[in-house]
């Protein structure tokens, strides 16, 4: 996962495809790139991000969960189609900001 | 109507496999030439109804056999039926509803019946307790 850390700010580039299968080394991979109590934003940029299905929504809330707790947020950009309808669909844009 | 093509596939209930069914659907379905927005809602769609029979009608018995079966109508209608025989639904109403989820601790977030709804035209689910679980959703794909 390619990634840049710019202050307090995290962005990563998710690539693939987000689903059961995939979820759990991408939970920890971003685990890891928030573990540092410094980070209070993390930007997902989704540009080569093929699919995402609900297990994508729980992946996505979950660490905005954590972030939120230390005053933190998420934010995510460059979706295509599928992945937006998905995400708009689970009402995350209530919460986490579209770049 | 008549169906014009038919084909089922029977495979391991394990992870690997959600992005075979969906990738393996989406190649069915193409031969009736949908727009890539159809084909993208019906891989979405086959991939929580495999999912769900992978982690929630095998939790207990992990490697279950998954069943996709699919059906192209001559009027343009793409019909899927997704089975498992895990541990059923005891309760189908409430587990459809936006969501709801019994696997809150490992961040589910009870939306993949929403998917399916939201990205089929119909979706219907027949489920018995210890017996197993079938998902049955249609699609059109283009005007009959
Ligand atoms: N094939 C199945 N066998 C047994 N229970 C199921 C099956 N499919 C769904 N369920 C039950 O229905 C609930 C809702 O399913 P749904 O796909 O909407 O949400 P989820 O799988 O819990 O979360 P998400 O799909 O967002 O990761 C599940 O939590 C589970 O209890
Ligand atoms: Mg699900």
């Amino acid at each position: 996962m390619e990634f840049e850390r710019r202050r307090d700010t995290v962005t990563v580039r998710i690539t693939g495809e987000l689903d059961h299968c995939s979820a759990q080394p991408i939970r920890r991979e971003l685990d890891g790139l928030i573990a540092d109590p410094g980070v209070k934003k993390l930007v997902m940029d989704l540009q080569d991000m093929a699919f995402m299905d609900s297990s994508g929504i729980g992946v996505i809330l979950g660490r905005y969960r954590a972030l939120a707790l230390r005053g933190g947020k998420v934010a995510v950009k460059n979706m295509n189609p599928q992945v937006k309808k998905v995400f708009l669909l689970s009402g995350m844009d209530q919460v986490i900001q579209i770049m | 109507m008549k169906i014009i093509n038919e084909m089922k596939l029977e495979f391991m209930g394990v992870p690997e496999n959600e992005g075979f069914a969906r990738v393996a659907v989406s190649a069915f379905a193409v031969q009736l030439d949908p727009t890539l927005d159809v084909l993208a809602d019906i891989k979405t769609a086959v991939s929580e109804a495999v999912t769900n029979a992978i982690v929630h009608g095998y939790a207990d018995a992990p490697r279950g056999i998954v069943t996709v079966a699919a059906a192209l109508r001559d009027d343009g209608v793409l019909s899927l039926e997704i089975t498992d025989k895990g541990k059923g639904i005891a309760d189908i109403d409430r587990a459809m509803q936006p969501f709801f989820t019994t696997q809150p601790e490992k961040e589910r977030s009870g939306m993949g019946f929403s998917v399916m709804q939201t990205f089929m035209d119909k979706v219907t689910v027949e489920s018995t307790l210890g017996e197993g679980t079938t998902v049955r959703m249609q699609k059109r794909l283009r005007e009959g």
